[in-house]
């Protein structure tokens, strides 16, 4: 790349006393940062697949210290097939009051064999891609594992090196309506930063990763380990009742799927609108093209 | 619209190669007997933290309306259907295996024991949960009388109800009889009791009479129902399959603490 092409000739020559300066082409994530990275990818993709497996064994969720099938009145969401009024079979998928009809994806849906069958995600959703709760846990608990010694290394790291603090977390300036408003503005007319302001995260990407990093990944963690009887006697029962139970800590365990998955979908789209080739570089090498300074005239 | 053709099917050729990668991973056997290997990490974890303590006990406000019976709810194996018949007036609760006096127990012996209530939330490995209060005897003293050996690693819980024998996976036959098995910390638990009563009546057949297991820091197919024989062992490696309980030799984990 041209890293020192733009590089001003007037500038005095680079020694001591003197500032280089910046190029446009530099480290952007540290090697720590890149690996924890793939195997963050790695680990959600298999939880999720795994995690709507394990779902598929009982695929309603409730509110409450407990929930089964008895207990409509705690059931806020399942997935099911029913016969319509002309006796058809059809996936119907309930939130609360809503039902949506979901034949062929949810509810009812093809196996591998084509055979129409009745399964709350449907098998190419999931892992193992066959309804199978015993190998579907191994496989959630093996990742579950991974991210979480993944995420401590990573979070352990950044917080040493003040990765966290600078790059991370948003700076109070920035929650400034005024700051807020323009980035939000600036992203609906698909307008990134360039140049040496591109150095820096901006609040909107700061509040997504803080965001995800310290709210939805520790929601996540903990909601799945109140899930687990041997966990919650070893704290006395702590955990499910901070969330309000045990039915509610599940719940909120599929919630916090749901918000991964439309952070992962947000994340990769901006990715792709901000230039696939130098983003996914980055996150490989760690090597990242600011681009050249903004023009006078875009300002 | 030859390029969307085109993106289509490389599309769908990139699913496709990620679903049959993912089926030939999730079918070989090194990758999930690598996985698996997270059970040893998990049990060894919530020891070390867990130790003795209590499962998370509630009050009578938060029972379940309907309890849900789950697994066997009618055992149709003759034995069994004979001492229902009989109000379970001669069935015995043998005490067995590793231990220097092997005992009988009736269920008016298990009555006369000590009894501990308590109130706790069932998780089932499906993922839903009922709350019931349950009373019986602690295993842990009538091990204690039974003359626990120092070789007995294990309690393995011998069921009335077959539960279906069918052919495994890896082409081995198990009887299809329930059992289930825990380590000596869980036999020892104070919340491990052989259950006679739940919610102030005795079991009924579908929950298991007379006496079920109630292993509070495990999930719900370790609390093995229709108990007829306690046995202490050191290895439940040539029992069945060898797995140390019937959903164990069917993939599921042993330490069902998670």
């Amino acid at each position: 790349m041209a890293s020192v092409a733009d590089t001003p000739a007037d500038l005095p020559p680079a020694g001591i006393g003197t500032i280089m300066p910046p190029g446009r082409v530099y480290t952007r994530h540290r090697v720590i940062t890149r690996v924890c990275h793939w195997i963050n990818v790695l680990s959600i993709g298999f939880l999720i697949a795994s995690g709507l497996n394990i779902f598929n064994a009982h695929p309603s969720l409730y509110w409450g210290k407990f929930g089964a099938d008895a207990d409509d009145s705690r059931r806020w969401f399942e997935i099911g097939a029913m016969d319509n009024a002309a006796g058809q079979p059809e996936g119907v998928t309930r939130i609360g009051d809503v039902k949506i009809t979901t034949t062929g994806v949810l509810g009812l849906n093809r196996a591998s064999n084509g055979q129409l069958q009745q399964q709350g995600f449907p098998d190419w959703l999931t892992f193992p891609g066959n309804r199978d709760l015993a190998t579907a846990r191994r496989w959630h608990f093996f990742f579950a594992w991974v991210i979480i010694l993944n995420g401590l290394t990573y979070l352990i790291y950044s917080a040493f090196t003040r990765h966290l603090q600078n790059d991370i977390w948003p700076k109070l300036k920035q929650l400034a309506p005024a700051n807020l408003w323009h980035d939000i503005v600036s992203h609906a007319k698909l307008q990134f930063p360039r140049g040496q302001a591109d150095k820096h995260y901006h609040i909107l990407q700061r509040l997504a990763y803080s965001g995800t990093l310290f709210v939805l990944l520790p929601l996540m963690i903990f909601t799945g380990l109140s899930m687990s009887p041997g966990f919650n006697a070893a704290l006395g029962g702590f955990l499910p009742s901070l969330f309000g139970g045990r039915a509610t800590a599940r719940s909120i365990h599929f919630i916090t799927m749901d918000l991964t998955i439309a952070f992962i979908v947000i994340h990769v789209a901006m990715v792709i609108l901000a230039g696939p080739y130098n983003q996914i570089r980055s996150m490989i090498t760690g090597r990242y093209d600011v681009g050249p300074e903004p023009r006078e005239d875009h300002k | 619209m030859s390029l969307l053709t085109r993106r289509g099917l490389l599309g769908v050729g990139a699913g496709g190669l990620l679903v049959s990668g993912c089926d030939r991973l999730s079918a070989s056997m090194g990758a999930n007997s690598f996985v698996a290997k997270a059970e040893s990490a998990t049990y060894g974890w919530q020891r070390l933290i867990g130790g003795q303590t209590l499962a998370q006990e509630f009050t009578v406000a938060d029972l379940s309306p309907i309890f849900k019976a789950n697994g066997s709810t009618d055992p149709k194996d003759d034995g069994y259907r004979r001492h229902v018949d009989e109000s379970f007036a001669n069935w015995r609760l043998v005490v067995d295996g590793l231990v220097a006096r092997p005992l009988s127990l009736s269920l008016a012996d298990l009555r006369r024991l000590t009894a501990r209530t308590q109130i706790t939330r069932h998780d089932c490995v499906e993922g839903w949960s009922a709350i019931g209060q349950w009373t019986g005897p602690q295993l842990g003293p009538i091990l204690k009388a039974a003359g626990l050996l120092p070789t007995a690693k294990y309690v393995v819980f011998h069921c009335a109800d077959n539960y279906g024998g069918e052919i495994s996976k890896g082409g081995a036959q198990s009887t299809g009889l329930y059992y289930e098995s825990v380590d000596l910390t869980d036999a020892f638990h104070p919340q491990t009791i052989i259950a006679t009563e739940m919610n102030g009546k005795p079991l009924t057949v579908a929950h298991g009479a007379p006496c079920r297991m109630r292993i509070e820091r495990q999930l719900g197919y370790k609390q093995a129902k229709y108990v007829m024989r306690v046995e202490a062992v050191d290895s439940f490696a040539k029992m069945e399959l060898g797995k140390g309980g019937y959903w164990e030799d069917r993939g599921y984990e042993w330490y069902a603490g998670i």
